[in-house]
């Protein structure tokens, strides 16, 4: 557009006018939505309340990395205070109020509204929406996740620890990061998805995922005491323990849990994971092909 | 506004768009049916709808947002064929929804955002890069009259104030037809004159064709180039507007005196007149009409309270269609 940016405050009309500039294809519109959907997440672009919640999350998830990392430096310690594969673990109902807050505010807000009437009267397809959704609320949360690992990370080669010995873990957790990224993504977008009312959604994910963690809590305590053979197995209940055995079976990562044995084990946890993603995704995509204009 | 003659089944594409050119029609329907079990919400219906403003006019559950999701190539049809633009509603829904914008009749905006962001992303949807759609954006909302408030989130508008970010997000990609489904529902009379000028306006100013749709005829008329009525899915008349309102005038007269009396005298005179309450209603033939009611009101002697020009109700220009078919 060759119009000049006004520099009065002056406004006049010109009159209305054509455009005929690029529209872009299948591909932009999909990328468009899921920048948009990611930015949502944390509050950018909506209003101004709508950024409070996300942006203290983020703070707190990040804190204790903050503090490890000072601790580290002012004890002048040779590791760091805490390590990296059990940090999301730890800080679970950060991660958990998060997606209970921002997988409605991504997908049922769009149910709720019928705004879904306006996307699906654009060049969208609605195979794209799910894909945009999914991807955007796995990007937040792996940026939730995967931020104060990078910020211990960073602070351990700041403070002098060798890197050498700080790579390994800092890996595993990443991955792991991205792993529960799209394990809660899912999740927390099938519940959100089926509920659209807001209050709801929130309170469903809410109870599912801390009913699993709670469930799975107990029983790894009752089977520790009793020394089960099932025991390594009672990971699974869980998201984050889940991929906590991903961790330690497949990457080798030291666990607060016992550890599922060799590869049998190894295969099961990232089954299980892999499936749960997967399972998600396609349960969307159902959902989304009989949501209908009106 | 005839029946279309186009060749049957399977056109080629590049057939149907050689007749968009040719005949300038917008939207084509042959035979449309879409039945919802044993529900038919849009019955045989064959029209042939060309550019301008152009009503689509029926009672509530007439079919008409049901034809506009045919036509927006979001239902498939039960029979029958349908083209928007020379695209065929069943294979290049896509290309179609690219090319025209909607405006629902339900509320559709969340309430979180603003209207500036809110129509930026709508217009990213179309494909518009960001530049051009933060541009269009601040064109069309300032063309809608959305001014200051367009930066504060949709959920503290006025329902005015929400007609108008629906209306903006269904025009900002610049779409070469619009629907708007029931614009006007839910407005204050001012609210409804804007937004009816602002129609008007779609098409003289910015020169997009609009279908629009409302359960009142007297509102579209003003407006309107053509109208087409549907009742239960079907067709029951496709014309210009000035057929429309030309059939459907009538006079309404009131005196001082009961309105069976007038009536006698009226009928007397030789007019098409019926008591309804303390009014009188005369069937307006010509503009002699008018003198006719003068002197029959002078001549007896009574006082003339009122004497307007009034249009039909839907109710009736359903039954003068249904008569005459």
């Amino acid at each position: 557009m060759s119009m000049p940016t006004p520099t009065s405050g002056v406004i006049h009309d010109i009159g209305y006018r054509h455009y005929d500039g690029e529209r872009r294809g299948r591909s932009y519109i999909l990328r468009s939505l899921y920048i948009d959907s990611l930015k949502g997440a944390y509050g950018l672009g909506r209003s101004a309340r709508s950024k409070v919640m996300p942006m203290i999350l983020f703070a707190v998830m990040c804190l204790p990395a903050g503090v490890i990392v000072t601790i580290t430096a002012v004890t002048n310690g040779d590791e760091l205070f805490g390590d990296y594969p059990s940090y999301v673990l730890n800080l679970q109902l950060v991660v958990l109020i998060f997606i209970a807050s921002q997988a409605p505010a991504t997908v049922s807000r769009d149910l709720r509204f019928r705004v879904m009437s306006l996307y699906l009267s654009r060049p969208l397809e609605r195979v794209d929406y799910v894909i945009a959704k999914f991807a955007a609320m796995a990007s937040a949360l792996f940026v939730l996740t995967a931020a104060p690992l990078t910020i211990m990370f960073g602070g351990a080669l700041v403070v002098g620890l060798p890197i050498t010995e700080q790579i390994p873990d800092y890996l595993r957790a990443m991955a792991g990061a991205v792993l529960i990224s799209l394990m809660l993504g899912g999740i927390g977008l099938v519940i959100a998805a089926i509920t659209p009312r807001r209050g709801f959604a929130v309170a469903a994910i809410i109870t599912v995922l801390l009913v699993l963690a709670g469930v799975q809590g107990i029983l790894q305590e009752i089977a520790g005491a009793e020394s089960l053979d099932i025991a390594p197995y009672l990971g699974l209940l869980s998201p984050f323990t889940l991929v906590l055995g991903v961790q330690s079976a497949l990457l080798g990562a030291a666990s607060p849990l016992p550890s599922p044995p060799g590869a049998t084990g190894a295969l099961v946890f990232t089954v299980a994971a892999l499936l749960i993603v997967a399972g998600s995704y396609a349960i969307l995509q159902l959902r989304y092909r009989s949501v209908s204009v009106s | 506004m005839g029946v279309n003659q186009l060749p049957h089944r399977r056109t080629d594409a590049r057939l149907l768009l050689l007749y968009f050119v040719v005949t300038g029609s917008l939207i084509v329907t042959e035979g449309l049916t879409k039945r919802f079990g044993p529900v038919t919400a849009v019955s045989d219906l064959t029209v042939n709808i060309g550019s301008g403003v152009v009503g689509l006019i029926g009672a509530n559950g007439a079919g008409k947002s049901t034809l506009i999701k045919i036509l927006l190539g979001l239902l498939p049809v039960t029979k029958g064929r349908a083209t928007v633009l020379g695209l065929d509603v069943a294979s290049e829904g896509t290309a179609i929804r690219a090319r025209v914008g909607y405006m629902p009749e339900h509320d559709c905006l969340p309430p979180d955002v603003s209207a500036t962001d809110f129509v930026v992303h709508m217009a990213r949807m179309c494909g518009l890069p960001m530049t051009a759609a933060r541009e269009r954006t601040a064109d069309i909302l300032r063309h809608v009259g959305l001014y200051e408030e367009r930066y504060r989130p949709i959920g503290g508008y006025s329902t005015g104030m929400r007609q108008r970010v629906k209306l903006a997000q269904a025009l900002v990609h610049d779409p070469q037809l619009a629907f708007l489904d029931e614009p006007t529902n839910g407005l204050d009379p001012a609210g409804r004159d804007d937004m009816l000028g602002l129609i008007a306006r779609i098409n003289s100013d910015f020169g997009i064709s609009v279908l629009v749709t409302s359960h009142l005829l007297g509102e579209l008329e003003r407006v309107c180039d053509h109208i087409v009525v549907i009742d239960a899915g079907a067709l029951l008349r496709a014309s210009s507007t000035a057929d429309v309102t030309a059939i459907s005038q009538v006079v309404v007269v009131e005196v001082d005196q009961p309105a069976d009396v007038l009536a006698t005298l009226l009928q007397a005179a030789g007019l098409t007149a019926r008591v309804v309450g303390p009014l009188v209603e005369v069937e307006l033939r010509d503009d002699s009409a008018y003198d006719v009611v003068r002197d029959t009101v002078v001549r007896a002697g009574l006082g003339l309270i009122r004497m307007e020009r009034r249009r039909h109700r839907m109710a009736e220009i359903f039954a003068t269609a249904g008569s005459a078919q």
